[in-house]
């Protein structure tokens, strides 16, 4: 910056300023790599460090100072007099400072180990990391730590600032030897964009200026890359995601949704989706205080106008009908533990997740990472800066995205319901589909022989009854009429004299399954609970009649493990697909626009059975139920004479 | 992408929007302080533009110390009136009543009473949940490690030892009844930026921030305008007529001017960056001890 600019080119100069794009970086380094030197060393070699800040510097440097006869740039940033006195820096700092080509914002994180928590929240919002090594010490644990959490965090460029190239002769032998070894490390993670770059802050080697005791090193110097590296396209401006934050209803008439563009891109006109409702809308307009907008884009904040009055409200999600996110209850993520309290399983906490608050449970922890060595190992809770993968349950649908690819959509943090301290942060990888779901109906080992206790002994209910306590499942599309045939069957039965049950999705889904939602996941809990429901009926020797879709294999298995075997009684009601449709065309077709979801047969799949007890094939619209009742006087289960 | 740049003024205005909106959805009875100043008036349009078309859905709150530079309220009046704001002016009236002034009982006595505890008065008195605040980063040290979401007890009381974690623009809004959070949403600007903005978006500011002749003392190095006349006459017989301006404003009595020709914001700007003076320095209040700020943090100030 010239600080001789005249009055005249000051409009210009302001006019070029104001248009210049903001890089967020992030420093880390173990304690004596001279983090704080460079930094110090960036701000005042782009001169914004004022004179009186200097000053006092001056003042301080006579105290405290630790660098010989240099200026101790490092006592610019430590802010808190604690860390001042122990010589570090124990939390997240910000610092600004701009050069003509950009503005910089650094989140200046501390080394030490215990500060994993810090480094993530520094890394949270940076575009660029700079990790600094001490040339004389090469790679070290931290140096692995810091470049794991920047990859972890979705850090798209690292540079690897090989520091005190003073106390190595500005050997180039020694910095490709520590180049070579951080390359060879990093290929094990997720970054695209490596550099390392050799420099002495103290001494100001290839910090702003090209260093002529390196004249070896062809590279640019550091600021310049961090003035020319290109991060635009980092941004996701494919998925359009707009969690709504905030509707703005002045009194006349008008409903806008505010939100920050989460990613992707909006035009006045286009076709929009809310989440959870699916219902659709026509954005009407983009407004702004300075105007009406024709398109918007990440990260800009605004709000939206819809053609129809459809409910929105703060927690839905705007997004386009044919990119719409992953919406479940269920997902897996890479979490780690920022609370002083270890993590206690089972327990609620709140997510806030977007602009929505829920309660959550972390169902399994999958491993947790040595973030020294990146290998994995068993563990039961985590404890603070602990970080590995989890399983989660939301009490309610959340939409999102792996993190990887938004990482808008695909992070949140969990909050403890008592203290309300955030005690974790997360980034979401993916969803948990049905079958990887830990301790949902796959936990049939925990069955016991219930009844056992009772005084009242199986046989002797079955021979007052004189039935069996079985089960007779009855499966099929939704449309199939498997409905209508397992009420006729428990009509004739108890006609003649038979003690039953019925059992069907809605009545189960109107209680005890009263916050289950129609996901595989959830239909699998659904399931679960019906399968156990059965199995206490069966015991008392009920005759138990159910009617549900069971949409595959996996589901109909574990449901008879569940009940046991021997008792189980499989009925497939084997219909046209075609003639399923016409018997409820209304639900057929929300689902084809996409109102209405996790439909068996429509937008999900249906497997048939292979080997049913029983198939009885529907072709009209008369139920006959001599079929299931030939079935079960030949079982044995009940007497039809 | 070229055409899907956002410049970093935007990007700033954007995270403050978003911040301000989280902060009407999420809490029962948020205030906005508003102090007049430059910070101020930049935090105002913002809230503004959060809710545009809709009126700002919280009301403006001025800790009124009663030693005020007087175009400072003139300002506040006029524009509260004319923008049709909701303002709360709050002032601890028994100190007022008892003749709490920086001139009889030193600045540490008045910012305490006039300020800190005039906050917190009037804070406890609405039962606020949440108050915006106009701090920047950048200003000083201490506040480079300041959440934008800071979290206060039931006592008003920072303890920098024991901030929740802020990750992403996921902020952690939770708290019990008579905690409260502090909101910054300017945290990430610098002075630069609030000066670029004021001039893009033409946001009224107080004249003082304009060189002018005004009578000014000198006390102690600092140019002290003779506001009105609880100045002590002695010191009031010594005022020299000086072109002068004010960095930063607040109680007249503690606010140094500095002798400049700047009369518009491009002056300032190019006065700014020649400048060899820091913005707070000119505020008598931090002038005792490099961490005073962080004390005066601890005990609730802003």
């Amino acid at each position: 910056m010239q600080i001789s600019l005249t009055e005249n080119t000051i409009a210009e100069f302001l006019r070029h300023d104001q248009q210049k794009d903001l890089l967020r970086f992030l420093t880390a380094g173990s304690v004596d790599d001279g983090k704080s030197t460079l930094i110090g060393r960036l701000l005042f070699d782009s001169k914004k460090i004022y004179d009186d800040q200097l000053a006092a510097l001056e003042r301080d440097n006579l105290r405290e100072g630790h660098a010989g006869d240099d200026m101790d740039y490092a006592l610019l940033l430590d802010g808190l007099k604690a860390e001042r006195e122990q010589g570090i820096t124990i939390d997240v700092a910000y610092r600004y400072f701009s050069t003509n080509r950009r503005k910089f914002i650094i989140a200046d994180t501390p080394g030490h180990e215990q500060y994993t928590r810090n480094m993530v929240t520094g890394a949270s919002t940076a575009d660029l990391a700079v990790i600094l090594v001490d040339a004389a010490q090469g790679i070290v644990t931290q140096t692995k730590r810091h470049t794991f959490i920047a990859s972890l965090l979705g850090i798209k460029h690292v540079v690897l600032a090989v520091n005190k190239m003073d106390l190595v002769d500005y050997s180039q032998e020694v910095f490709e030897t520590i180049a070579a070894e951080y390359k060879n490390f990093v290929t094990r993670l997720n970054i695209p964009d490596v550099h390392c770059m050799p420099l002495s802050a103290l001494r100001g080697e290839n910090v702003v200026e090209t260093s002529e005791k390196m004249a070896w090193y062809d590279g640019k110097p550091l600021l310049h890359f961090l003035e020319t590296v290109h991060i635009a396209g980092d941004r996701n401006f494919i998925d359009f995601r707009y969690p709504v934050q905030y509707v703005v209803r002045p009194s006349h008439g008008y409903r806008g949704y505010a939100a920050r563009v989460a990613s992707g891109i909006v035009r006045k006109g286009d076709e929009l989706m809310a989440l959870p409702s699916r219902k659709r809308s026509v954005v009407t307009s983009i407004t702004t205080w300075e105007g009406e907008l024709e398109e918007a884009f990440p990260p800009s904040s605004v709000t939206l106008t819809l053609a129809e009055e459809i409910d929105v409200s703060r927690g839905d999600m705007l997004v386009k009908p044919h990119n719409i996110p992953r919406v479940g209850r269920h997902f897996e993520a890479m979490l780690v533990w920022l609370g002083e309290q270890p993590m206690v399983a089972d327990r609620q906490y709140l997510v806030k997740h977007t602009t929505n608050t829920s309660k959550i449970r972390i169902d399994k922890v999958r491993y947790r990472i040595d973030v020294n060595t990146l290998k994995r190992s068993d563990a039961g809770e985590f404890e603070l800066n602990d970080i590995g993968r989890v399983v989660l349950t939301a009490n309610r649908a959340l939409f999102f995205d792996p993190y990887e690819k938004n990482r808008a959509t695909g992070a949140f943090i969990l909050i403890d319901p008592v203290t309300f301290n955030t005690v974790a942060a997360g980034m979401i990888i993916d969803r948990v589909s049905e079958d990887e779901l830990p301790s949902k109906i796959t936990g049939t080992s925990a069955v016991t022989a219930s009844g056992k206790r009772s005084r009242v002994p199986l046989d002797e209910r079955e021979a007052r009854f004189g039935q069996k306590g079985v089960t007779v499942w009855i499966m099929g599309l939704h449309g199939s009429a498997k409905n209508d045939l397992a009420y006729s069957v428990e009509r004739e039965l108890f006609d003649r004299g038979a003690t039953t049950v019925l059992i069907d999705g809605g009545t189960v889904r109107s209680g005890l399954s009263r916050e289950l939602d129609y996901s595989p996941a959830d239909r699998a809990e659904h399931m679960r609970r019906v399968a156990h429901l059965c199995r206490m009926l069966n015991d008392q020797g009920l005759l138990t009649i159910c009617s549900f879709i069971s949409p595959d294999d996996n589901i109909r298995r574990q449901t008879a493990e569940i009940i046991g075997r021997e008792r189980f009684h499989l009925v497939y009601v084997d219909a046209d697909p075609e003639f399923c449709r016409r018997s409820d065309p209304e639900l057929y077709e929300k689902v084809d626009r996409g109102e209405a979801s996790y439909l068996p047969g429509a937008d999900m799949p249906f497997e048939p059975p292979e080997e049913p007890d029983l198939r009885i094939i529907q072709e009209k619209d008369a139920i006959d139920v001599s079929g299931v009742l030939d079935y079960i006087a030949a079982r044995g289960v009940f007497p039809l004479v | 992408m070229n055409s899907y740049r956002i410049s970093h003024l935007r990007q700033l205005e954007s995270e403050s929007i978003h911040v301000i909106r989280e902060v009407a959805a999420e809490f029962g009875n948020p205030v906005m302080l508003y102090s007049i100043g430059k910070d101020s008036s930049v935090m105002v349009r913002l809230a503004e533009k959060a809710f545009y078309p809709a009126k700002v859905p919280f009301p403006l709150m001025h800790i009124d110390s009663k030693w005020k530079f007087r175009e400072m309220i003139e300002f506040r009046d006029r524009y509260a009136k004319e923008n049709n704001w909701d303002l709360i002016v709050h002032s601890n009236m028994e100190a007022y009543e008892q003749g709490v002034g920086p001139f009889t009982h030193g600045s540490q006595v008045h910012t305490d009473l006039m300020k800190t505890q005039a906050l917190l008065q009037a804070l406890d008195t609405h039962g606020f949940d949440a108050a915006f605040g106009g701090a920047r980063r950048d200003e000083e040290k201490s506040r480079a490690k300041e959440r934008i979401f800071s979290f206060r007890d039931r006592f008003h009381q920072w303890d920098p030892k024991n901030q929740r974690p802020e990750l992403w623009d996921t902020y952690n809004t939770k708290v019990r009844k008579g905690e409260s959070i502090r909101v910054f949403p300017l945290s990430n600007w610098t002075e630069l930026d609030i000066w670029e903005y004021i001039r893009q978006e033409r946001i009224p500011i107080v004249p003082l921030y304009y060189a002018k002749e005004r009578p000014v003392v000198n006390m102690d190095g600092n140019l002290i305008l003779t506001d009105d006349d609880r100045m002590p006459e002695e010191l009031r017989r010594k005022a020299e007529m000086k072109m002068v301006r004010f960095r930063t404003l607040g109680c007249y009595p503690l606010t140094g001017a500095v002798e400049s020709s700047a009369t518009t914001i491009e002056d300032i700007v190019l006065e700014m960056m020649a400048t060899t003076k820091s913005e707070r320095t000119t505020r008598v209040i931090d002038y005792d001890q490099d961490a005073s700020m962080e004390q005066k943090k601890r005990e609730g100030y802003f």
